[in-house]
């Protein structure tokens, strides 16, 4: 790096910060997904485990929203992106008043809050549906449709915006060249401009699925008593969560992870070979390397990867540590109530020796006692089990010498 | 080939109300190369398109051949355009580039390749069928263009400006090139430019334009020795301008009132001018000579500004009455003096000047 560009401790440092807030929750959340503690955290650190990922695949709400989402985004794609496109060549058609106008009308759904469009695409197809007398089981009160509907509205707009900033930079004399060099306007459009947009049809298609299936505020009016998978999860933090939530995050960060690495072998690969210095490269020269590096390989050994370690994960078994963990929390509840007792006993006896006329308050330990009786009652089968520790004894005996060490 | 003729029959071309050519009238033969020369914004570029049918004409009509244009779209017109940007398809190779029209007219692959192939030998470019058109340079993207029009069989090429892109060395090795190609597909060229000495090398007619207006046609020799108008004598070449009031004419020749006195011209295309009408007097600074001794039919002093070197030339600029001059002498090697700074005695003879009525000049 440039010494005068950077490169002091300040600037060290600060990227440090920089990176560290920008990565330090995912980091966090991607810890707590293979703790063992019920509740998502890093300290203190119980037993390494892959459970909530099983609890996550159980969720039948969430598994059932997933499908529904992979539906509807589908569905949304199929029409969004078509849409979009047909709305941006119409705009790029008009002349310039019109497509102010014209402009502004298509860009209103995403201005409109998600609420209200959510809302309203409820009445309308509401009104349509008894308008036309159809009932309540029919396709316009069905939560799946009207979400359809109502994230095709404002996700379309989104389709549009992508495919304009692309057909900007369109150069419009080379349809007039396919045109006067004999080809058809279907013809012209087919092998000229859509070659030239694909990579924004990719980026289309690509964003109105995320659009789609990350949304919340329309969908959770318009899904009726169904659920997709955003509604489910929100409605599951709702009710408090668990590190399962932690292990979607994972999953997620893979998937993530994984297409980044894909792409920037894809595009490492295109700059090579376009610059044509692929042959004196030593990675891309080289027969074995060059088919190593290629996209595809990356994708399979990453996917070849991540099955080992699920597969791996699927073979772990926390139970030991757990169970040593209930143990150890039973042992230190055990201490705590013995040392309760303790005090206890101790106070009576101070009690008595100091003031033996009162005699009410020794009588009656439940301003005290209120505060553990919560525990109590837990903690009142333990010394029963731990009474009789056959099955797990020998595990526990193993260790306690090495602890003491 | 006459039956290939193109026929402007008072074609004017308007964009709300503004007119980008007004009222042109004119033939253009078959096998012909014709050149529409005009400055930027003249309406050249308008023209052409409405020849190739991506404008209507808002009065007149177009015919080609005898038939009439109105309602032939472009890809029905015997017509192949070269775009001022070439408008070469990034995407594709270069052999598709060129095989694109095969291609929409349902053409097989084997078929398509060969004459790919037959075209890029003819603009001697073979083996570069593969390439992107990006990798191309300059001048091989000029060809394929061409290539590609070609590959039309069009009766006619228009060419918009085709080598402006190109560096001089390029653009004059073009020029030769295109007269080759289109003497020896024999096809009708119309030709835009803006530069004149490309018009004057390669056509055999030029069309001059200005403000939408096509002020004169005529063969190169013609537009450069025998101007119609004031445009057409600024505008094309070099030329000093003397403007005044006419005195007297006897015969053709026309003694005019100037800022640097009286000088004598010769009335262009035979007209006649009252004493008093309004003139400007054109010669070519290649025609002005320094007066040493020799008496011109027409002299005055001029003040020597500077002195230009141009390798075949020297160009002197001078001053006279607050008139701007321009004087040219061919370079024979021996060392002349220089003269800026000094006075002199300029001339030229009266039958090497025109003399125009008013009217716009170029640039300005
Ligand atoms: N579609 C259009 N709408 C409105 N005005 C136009 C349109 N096309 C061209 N013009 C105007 O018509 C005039 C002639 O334009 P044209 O493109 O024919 O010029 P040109 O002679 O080809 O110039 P250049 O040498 O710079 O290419 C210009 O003033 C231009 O602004
Ligand atoms: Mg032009």
């Amino acid at each position: 790096m440039n010494k005068q560009t950077g490169g002091g401790p300040l600037a060290v440092g600060y990227s440090l910060l920089f990176f560290a807030f920008l990565f330090g929750p995912l980091i966090i959340m991607v810890v707590t997904a293979f703790n063992s503690s019920s509740f998502p955290r890093i300290t203190p650190w119980e037993c390494f485990t892959t459970e909530w990922f099983g609890v996550l695949f159980g969720n039948s709400r969430l598994m059932g929203g997933l499908l529904n989402s992979v539906v509807i985004g589908f569905g949304v794609v199929c029409i969004a992106v078509p849409v979009g496109l047909a709305g941006a060549l119409a705009l790029s058609e008009l002349g310039p008043r019109l497509r102010a106008t014209l402009y502004t009308v298509l860009i209103t759904p995403i201005l409109v809050p998600g609420v209200v469009l959510g809302i309203s695409t409820i009445v309308f197809w509401g009104a349509v549906g008894r308008g036309v007398g159809a009932g309540y089981d029919s396709l316009f009160f069905n939560g799946m449709f009207l979400t359809l509907a109502g994230q095709v509205t404002f996700v379309s707009a989104y389709a549009m915006l992508v495919f304009m900033a692309r057909l900007q930079r369109f150069d419009p004399t080379l349809t007039e060249a396919a045109l006067d060099l004999g080809a058809t306007p279907g013809q012209a459009f087919r092998k000229i401009l859509l070659p030239f947009l694909a990579p924004a049809i990719g980026s289309a298609a690509f964003l109105t699925l995320l659009a789609s299936f990350e949304n919340y505020n329309t969908t959770v009016f318009t899904i009726m008593s169904q659920s997709t998978f955003t509604t489910a999860l929100a409605s599951k933090v709702r009710l408090g969560t668990d590190p399962s939530l932690s292990a979607l995050a994972v999953i997620i960060i893979g998937i993530t992870l994984i297409g980044a690495m894909v792409n920037e072998a894809q595009t490492r690969r295109k700059d090579m070979l376009r610059s044509g210095r692929a042959a004196q490269s030593r990675v891309y020269g080289n027969p074995v390397l060059s088919v190593l590096v290629h996209p595809l390989s990356v994708f399979f050994l990453l996917i070849a990867i991540v099955g080992f370690l699920s597969w791996q994960g699927s073979q772990q078994d926390a139970g030991v540590c757990k169970q040593q963990i209930l143990d150890g929390k039973r042992a230190r509840q055990e201490e705590l109530l013995e040392a309760q007792r303790e005090r206890m006993k101790a106070q009576k006896a101070a009690e008595e020796a100091t003031k033996p006329t009162v005699s009410t308050q020794p009588a009656s330990p439940s301003a005290f006692g209120g505060a553990f009786n919560s525990l109590a009652p837990k903690a009142e089968p333990a010394p029963a089990e731990s009474a009789n520790p056959s099955p797990f004894g020998g595990a526990f005996n193993n260790l306690t010498p090495t602890t003491d060490d | 080939m006459t039956t290939k003729d193109i026929v402007l029959d008072h074609v004017s071309i308007r964009f709300g109300s503004f007119t980008a050519v007004d009222n042109a009238h004119l033939t253009i033969k078959g096998g012909e190369f014709f050149s529409f020369l005009g400055p930027s914004g003249c309406g050249k570029t308008t023209l052409l398109r409405c020849v190739s049918g991506f404008t209507d004409p808002t009065e007149g009509m177009v015919t080609i051949g005898g038939k009439d244009m109105r309602g032939v779209g472009p890809n029905k017109r015997p017509t192949a355009l070269i775009f001022q940007n070439l408008a070469l398809f990034p995407l594709m190779s270069v052999a598709d580039n060129i095989a694109f029209p095969l291609e929409v007219r349902g053409i097989g692959k084997k078929e398509r390749r060969k004459k790919a192939d037959e075209l890029l030998d003819m603009i001697a470019l073979p083996g570069v069928g593969e390439k992107k058109v990006h990798e191309l340079s300059g001048g091989q993207k000029q060809r394929v263009a061409i290539a590609r029009a070609l590959a039309v069989e069009p009766d006619i090429l228009l060419l918009d400006e085709p080598l402006s892109a190109l560096d001089l060395k390029l653009r004059h090795h073009m020029r030769t090139e295109l007269r080759a190609i289109q003497q020896r597909v024999g096809l009708t060229f119309i030709y835009i430019t803006h530069d004149q000495g490309e018009a004057l090398t390669m056509s055999d007619r030029i069309a001059v334009m200005n403000q939408g207006v096509v002020e004169q046609i005529g063969d190169p020799e013609a537009i450069y020795n025998r101007p119609k108008t004031a445009f057409v004598a600024s505008f094309v070449g070099e030329s000093n301008s003397f403007s005044g009031k006419v005195s007297s004419q006897s015969g053709k020749e026309v003694l005019l009132e100037t800022p640097v006195g009286p000088l004598r011209g010769i009335a262009a295309g035979g007209r006649t001018y009252k004493p008093g009408d309004e003139c400007y007097l054109f010669v070519r600074p290649e025609q002005m000579t320094i007066a040493n001794g020799v008496q011109p039919d027409n002299s005055f002093t001029a003040q020597a500004l500077k002195e230009e070197f141009e390798g075949n030339a020297r160009h002197l600029f001078l001053n006279s009455q607050g008139v701007d001059l321009r004087l040219s002498r061919i370079n024979l090697g021996a060392k002349t003096d220089d003269l800026s700074g000094s006075v002199i005695t300029a001339g030229f003879s009266a039958d090497q000047a025109i003399v125009l009525p008013h009217g716009p000049l170029a640039g300005t």
